[in-house]
């Protein structure tokens, strides 16, 4: 026997208000760990998607919209800009480097994105097995939606209309997979990537087959439409055959359209010049990724203080439960704590047994607490895989939980110091003669 | 001599002050220390366990005054030394019946009797492992007797340890006191008003108030 094993004794001696003293302060503790986890990677998957990508422009509307839909590719896009002008923007002085991009289909929830090579490149993302795309409808998978979906290199499917499950599929061309990418952990692994072409070609023939339908869809801004059906099925084969543009954008003599453009400036005067003469001189606007977000975190942080207030006042009650429960439990004991003071205890050992039981309580709460707030954020982001938790990492762990353990720790040291100081005070001769 | 008190003085605060009778106990022998309630035979036994200092007078249990030690000294000396019983067995409720036993141990730090073989001596080897409140009174207050020798000490302390058991019971429990404390050389005191005790242990005095 020691003093460990003693207060550990006492502690499960009572275990329904040691239970919920420990349930309480975990809960408190589980929000600050989500809290942290949540942060910390947000915020580095937020910069790490967004790296090397200065300035986004589309359609005109809401900037936050545009950021979201195009670099986080979890919102609607803002609808579709001429390709002529986005082709005109690429070749400002300004302009270093840009990727056009095609979205608005999705395969199972999984968005289609139409694009060149160079987007690859921007997130210096390798291949699994295969290669990248060459022609139209050939396809590259995303690591996360290759595992979900099961699908391989040679295997086709069709994409589905808009941007969630449920809405119509192209069923004229399946797009086939030519490549898988490797895991990066960041939003590439839930695309699925393929070339503007592909994503054109795809609304060509919707377009000529059942030109009804297209009057009856409700979020046709979405889409990359084209503007001319009237050209003949004389070269539908043909060009399904061509080589697809690897770099900057396809060739056509057609009016096309692309949604946005990704824009890397050539210097930082860029940064002051390019967004105010995109947004008016044009008819498109530019979003910074970065301003965008800083905008986000603030509108999200009055949501985290309130959250992060429950959090104190959790683990102040908590605190609060666990002085209570020991100061009752000590009324209870002074007979104990005499007792042992009469075999041989000094006043100080009983101090110790005091704080070790506080201490030890939300030691449990504390690990407890950690426990609950990975295994919070790993349901989150089970639940939300094609979102924009999908991806956090639920069981890495901070240096900054270290803190959540000493707060707690802290906590118990608060708590147990008034009973650990009237235990050593307990006077033995007149509790053990008391009648 | 083992055991000796010279000249104890106390008196609580407000209250008239006791003059103790010098006591002066050897190996093995047994002295009952009787007096009505109130005549202060508890306040003896705090003095004599260190439990409370003495205004005056001195303490001595073989070449060490205890009521010379400091507090910390004191109650590791009373652990390794002298084992008390209660007129209650108190036993610690968490721990089962051999625990209370091993805790007495951590707090001395000596290396006293086997826990296993006491228990069986006491009667008590098949409760080893239960919780204490599943013990009967006399039962418990053996176990607070075991809990008092484990240690091997030169002075056993028993504070009315007759007082709620039957008489059966109260005659086992003397037994075994002065059995115990015959084995292992100790000196042994017992503080009571039962006067079932007196018929076993002749050598007694009286703790009048003066």
């Amino acid at each position: 026997m020691n003093l460990f094993k003693l207060s550990w004794k006492y502690l499960t001696f009572r275990p329904l208000s040691t239970g919920l003293n420990v349930l309480l302060l975990a809960l408190g503790l589980a929000i600050i760990t989500v809290l942290l986890l949540i942060q910390d990677q947000f915020e580095k998957k937020m910069t790490q998607d967004a790296a090397g990508i200065d300035l986004v422009v589309g359609a005109k509307g809401s900037p936050l919209q545009l950021i979201l839909s195009s670099v986080y590719h979890v919102d609607f896009p803002t609808g579709n800009i001429p390709m002529n002008e986005a082709v005109r923007l690429s070749r400002s002085r300004l302009v270093k480097q840009t990727i056009p991009m095609a979205l608005g289909d999705n395969y199972q929830g999984y968005r289609i994105v139409g694009t060149n090579h160079d987007y690859l490149s921007l997130y210096e993302v390798g291949f699994a097995s295969g290669k990248a795309w060459e022609e139209p409808f050939e396809v590259v998978l995303g690591a996360m939606v290759a595992e979900k979906s099961g699908l391989k290199l040679g295997d086709t499917f069709t994409g589905s209309h808009g941007i969630s499950v449920g809405s119509h599929d192209h069923d004229h061309h399946d797009f086939r997979v030519v490549g898988v990418l490797e895991p990066k952990g960041n939003v590439v692994d839930r695309l699925v990537l393929t070339s503007i072409e592909s994503v054109w070609y795809t609304h060509d023939e919707e377009g000529e087959s059942d030109t009804d339908e297209m009057a009856s869809k409700e979020d046709n801004d979405q889409v990359v439409e084209s503007q001319d059906q009237e050209h003949g099925d004389h070269d539908h084969d043909a060009k399904f055959h061509h080589p697809v543009a690897k770099s900057g954008f396809p060739k056509t003599d057609q009016d096309r359209e692309v949604t946005t453009l990704l824009v890397q400036y050539r210097s930082p005067m860029a940064a002051v010049q390019l967004p105010r003469m995109i947004n008016s001189n044009t008819n498109m606007q530019a979003a910074s990724p970065s301003f965008e977000m800083s905008r986000l975190f603030e509108l999200l942080g009055v949501g985290i203080q309130v959250l992060e207030g429950l959090a104190f006042v959790l683990i102040a009650i908590s605190g609060l439960g666990i002085f209570i429960a020991l100061y009752n439990s000590l009324k209870e004991r002074r007979y104990d704590l005499a007792v042992l003071r009469a075999i041989g205890a000094s006043k100080f050992q009983l101090l110790i047994l005091i704080f070790l039981e506080g201490v030890s309580l939300t030691f449990f709460g504390a690990l407890l607490g950690i426990l609950l707030g990975h295994g919070f954020l790993s349901i989150l982001a089970a639940q939300n895989e094609q979102g924009i938790a999908a991806g956090l990492e639920a069981w890495t762990f901070l240096s900054a939980e270290l803190w959540i353990v000493i707060y707690a720790l802290t906590v118990g040291v608060l708590a147990s110091a008034i009973p650990a100081w009237s235990a050593y005070q307990t006077s033995i001769a007149n509790q053990l003669t008391r009648k | 001599m083992l055991f000796q008190t010279k000249d104890l003085k106390f008196s609580h605060p407000g209250q008239k002050e006791y003059h103790f009778q010098d006591i002066s106990l050897d190996r093995g022998e047994s002295l009952l220390v009787l007096g009505k309630s109130g005549s202060g035979k508890t306040t003896l036994l705090n003095l004599i366990a260190g439990l409370l200092s003495p205004h005056s007078g001195s303490v001595v249990l073989d070449g060490t005054a205890i009521n010379q030690l400091d507090s910390g000294k004191m109650d590791r000396f009373r652990g390794e030394n002298i084992g008390i019983v209660f007129q209650k067995p108190h036993l610690l409720a968490p721990l089962d019946v051999k625990e209370n036993l091993m805790m007495a141990r951590y707090f001395s730090n000596k290396n006293g009797q086997d826990a296993d073989e006491l228990l069986q001596e006491l009667d008590l080897s098949y409760k080893s492992h239960s919780p204490v409140n599943q013990l009967s009174e006399g039962e418990a207050q053996r176990v607070s007797i075991a809990r008092a020798l484990i240690n091997r000490p030169k002075l056993i302390l028993a504070d009315e340890p007759t007082s709620s058991l039957d008489d059966e019971n109260a005659e086992r429990v003397v037994k075994l006191l002065q059995g115990q404390a015959t084995k292992i050389q100790a000196a042994l005191i017992i503080v009571t008003h039962d006067h079932r005790v007196k018929e076993q242990i002749s050598n007694y005095i009286e703790v009048k108030s003066v």
